[in-house]
């Protein structure tokens, strides 16, 4: 095998973690802010950084959100490169002035004189019963402001690929990485990282009966109904959007084109859920007599319960996404 | 001693004639352009809130004596007179309140939000606290860029009570960040005086519990306001961590310029009006036999009329425009 073919396994987080190192070694401005980033971080995002980066450019903060988030735009708006860690995603609620009063506006409200450029990563979504503060999935709401990209990597080569075009991105990137996911082994070349693209779904099945749009933690379960739909004769196009703003209309469009049927799946709330924007896109985009179903799938509205049973009586199943699937393909 | 290019070293108290005249000219044109904005505002000629800062020149001028061009500030919702001490063009700030093509912001900020980085002026804030963060962290990335200039964050009172404050204070102490903190102390938050809803000794005892010792002078006595922003900008600028200045000073007018401040205790507003920054600096002068003041005085009223003037001529913005500098990447189209 030559060396420009060569592959390496790699968990997702420590796809995140070559990711961030590679630009980190590129570009000096780039540095990391959080809390405990300077002990590896939560999930070890960062381990060895503060060995190879030292102190001033990764930064163990206090428990301030706020100026966590603000101080990266300072820092930003003086030509350096942060990366704002914000430990779980739920704690961005402590810094949403700074996140969307500032940081989305400033380059639109001073026109044009300042470039946010900084990434704010946060682990989102169920993870190991966290219960209702430390697992939930609103990237809806961030794809709804203006002045951000919203990224929402699924696996291990997308969660480098992205973080690289996050990175060198001169537009603030919000990063919602998979937390649940963090364990997942994925296959990438060995080498440099390259930078993938914002606004490219990945096709992870192909199919003529039925599209099925997804994204983030829920892409694993998807993945695992669209085989079992296949093995009953649904053969679905599966794309995993990769970011949601921006999103790869253009892709959806050509499959539902296609398959007529449109079945969008996510971890997050259905109602008001990213998925809504999908299916009145399309719709409008190809005529309703175009169309003939298009369906969501999500979570109920509900906060994330705590006890076992009751967080999976309201999480997306494999089961409960073949069951749509089926419903999608024979309607 | 700072090497910073253009912040002269030499104190206020240092019978410096042509800096105290520098610091009357600062301040009058600050005075000058904000009565003209708020005549112009009267007249509808400028849309949406406009919120001055007469009576508390004397803290703009006397801080913003101190800094480079490469130092930067913070400001907040009252800002014109920081813009204006640190080197931004009048002409500029009157077309963006216009909201005209040619402003600072291009017409997308408003009174509100201008900024001009060409001068190290970082931007106003609409969000009160809003700057704190962001100073600390303009002052975090400088250090870390080996650069010798500092920052400067403007806060009002009303401030304190936020949590941003707590958090950039300790921040800033924690990694002894190049940055001074300005409070612009006069006295009310908005409509509400600050001490019916602020506990505790104050905005110096809350500073200093987070490690950020300063100087607490009277802020309508610019050459106070000047010699303790040279000592404590000496003092950052050599590597000594944040300080806090605390001025006291008095807002002449209602919160916004649709307020007629009926509210305001008739007393108080002649008592604050007695303490004129800019009628103190003009007597000293005249004692010590300047003569061109007048001179000043009309320059500066000639200056902001023409700028006026020009701003109302002005065209507007090109409506398509409102699609422009949103994000490199995922901008909507024009439609
Ligand atoms: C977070 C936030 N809360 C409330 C407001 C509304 N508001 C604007 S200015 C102001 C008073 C701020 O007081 P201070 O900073 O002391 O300045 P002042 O306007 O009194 O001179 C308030 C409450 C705001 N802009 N931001």
């Amino acid at each position: 095998m030559s060396k420009a073919d060569a592959t390496i396994e790699v968990t997702l987080v420590d796809a995140g973690r070559l990711a961030v190192q590679q630009e980190m070694r590129r570009d000096p401005t780039v540095w990391v802010l959080g809390e405990d980033v300077a002990r590896g971080g939560l999930w070890g995002q960062y381990r060895g950084f503060l060995e190879e980066f030292g102190p001033e450019r990764v930064v163990s903060t206090p428990i301030s959100e706020s100026t966590i988030m603000g101080a990266g735009l300072g820092a930003a708006l003086v030509g350096t490169r942060p990366i704002i860690e914000m430990r779980i995603f739920d704690f961005v609620m402590c810094a949403m002035d700074e996140l969307v009063n500032q940081i989305a506006k400033i380059r639109y409200m001073f026109g044009g004189q300042a470039r946010p450029a900084v990434v704010v990563r946060m682990p989102h979504g169920m993870w190991r019963n966290s219960a209702a503060q430390h697992s939930q999935m609103l990237e809806s709401w961030f794809v709804h402001l203006p002045g951000v990209i919203v990224v929402a990597p699924s696996c291990a080569e997308d969660e480098a690929g992205l973080m690289v075009s996050a990175i060198r991105s001169d537009d603030p990137v919000l990063f919602f990485d998979p937390k649940d996911l963090w364990p997942l082994t994925g296959t990438m070349p060995a080498g440099e990282i390259a930078p993938i693209p914002f606004g490219k779904a990945r096709r992870l099945r192909e199919g003529k009966d039925l599209t099925i749009v997804t994204w983030s933690a829920i892409v694993p379960k998807v993945s695992e109904a669209a085989a079992s739909l296949a093995e009953q004769g649904v053969h679905a196009d599966v794309l995993d959007l990769r970011t949601l703003w921006p999103w790869d209309e253009a892709a959806v469009l050509a499959s539902v084109a296609k398959t007529k049927r449109l079945l969008v799946v996510h971890e997050a709330v259905e109602v008001g859920g990213f998925g809504g924007e999908i299916v009145a896109r399309v719709i409008d985009q190809l005529g309703p007599s175009n169309v003939k179903i298009a369906k969501r799938l999500g979570a109920p509205r509900l906060p994330i319960p705590f006890s076992p049973p009751l967080e999976n009586q309201i999480r997306v199943t494999v089961d409960k996404i073949v069951a749509a699937g089926l419903a999608a393909a024979r309607a | 001693m700072s090497k910073t290019k253009g912040a002269s070293r030499t104190s206020a108290s240092g019978h410096n004639l042509a800096r105290l005249t520098d610091l009357y000219a600062t301040m009058v044109r600050i005075r000058s352009f904000e009565e003209t904005a708020l005549q112009a505002h009267k007249a509808s000629e400028i849309p949406g809130p406009l919120h001055v800062s007469i009576g508390q020149e004397g803290v703009a001028a006397g801080v913003c004596a101190n800094l480079g061009r490469a130092d930067r500030i913070t400001s907040n919702h009252r800002g014109h007179g920081h813009a204006l001490a640190k080197g931004a063009e009048a002409g500029r700030m009157f077309l963006e309140l216009f909201g005209r093509e040619g402003g600072y912001c291009g017409g997308k900020g408003g009174s509100m939000h201008i900024a001009d980085f060409s001068v190290g002026m970082l931007g106003a804030n609409g969000v009160v606290t809003g700057g704190i963060p962001i100073a600390v962290g303009a002052a975090q990335g400088l250090k870390m860029l080996k650069s010798e200039a500092v920052v400067v964050c403007f806060f009002g009172d009303g401030a304190v009570n936020r949590g941003p404050f707590l958090e950039g204070f300790n921040w800033a102490a924690l990694f002894r960040l190049p940055v001074l903190f300005v409070c612009e102390d006069n006295g009310v938050a908005a409509f509400t005086a600050t001490a019916s809803v602020t506990a505790g000794p104050g905005v110096m005892a809350r500073a200093e519990s987070l490690g950020v010792t300063g100087l607490s002078v009277d802020g309508n006595d610019v050459i106070a306001v000047d010699a303790a922003a040279a000592q404590l900008l000496a003092d950052v600028r050599s590597g000594g961590g944040p300080r806090i200045l605390h001025a006291r000073t008095y807002r002449w007018t209602g919160h916004t310029s649709t307020d007629a401040a009926a509210w305001r205790v008739p007393a108080e507003v002649a008592a604050g009006k007695a303490g004129c920054p800019i009628a103190r600096l003009r007597t000293t002068l005249s004692e010590r036999g300047a003569k061109d003041l007048d001179t000043i005085d009309a320059a500066a009223a000639a200056e902001m009329a023409a700028c006026r003037a020009t701003a109302h001529a002005a065209q507007w913005p090109r409506p398509s425009t409102a699609f422009d500098d949103v994000q490199d990447i995922g901008a909507v189209r024009h439609v």
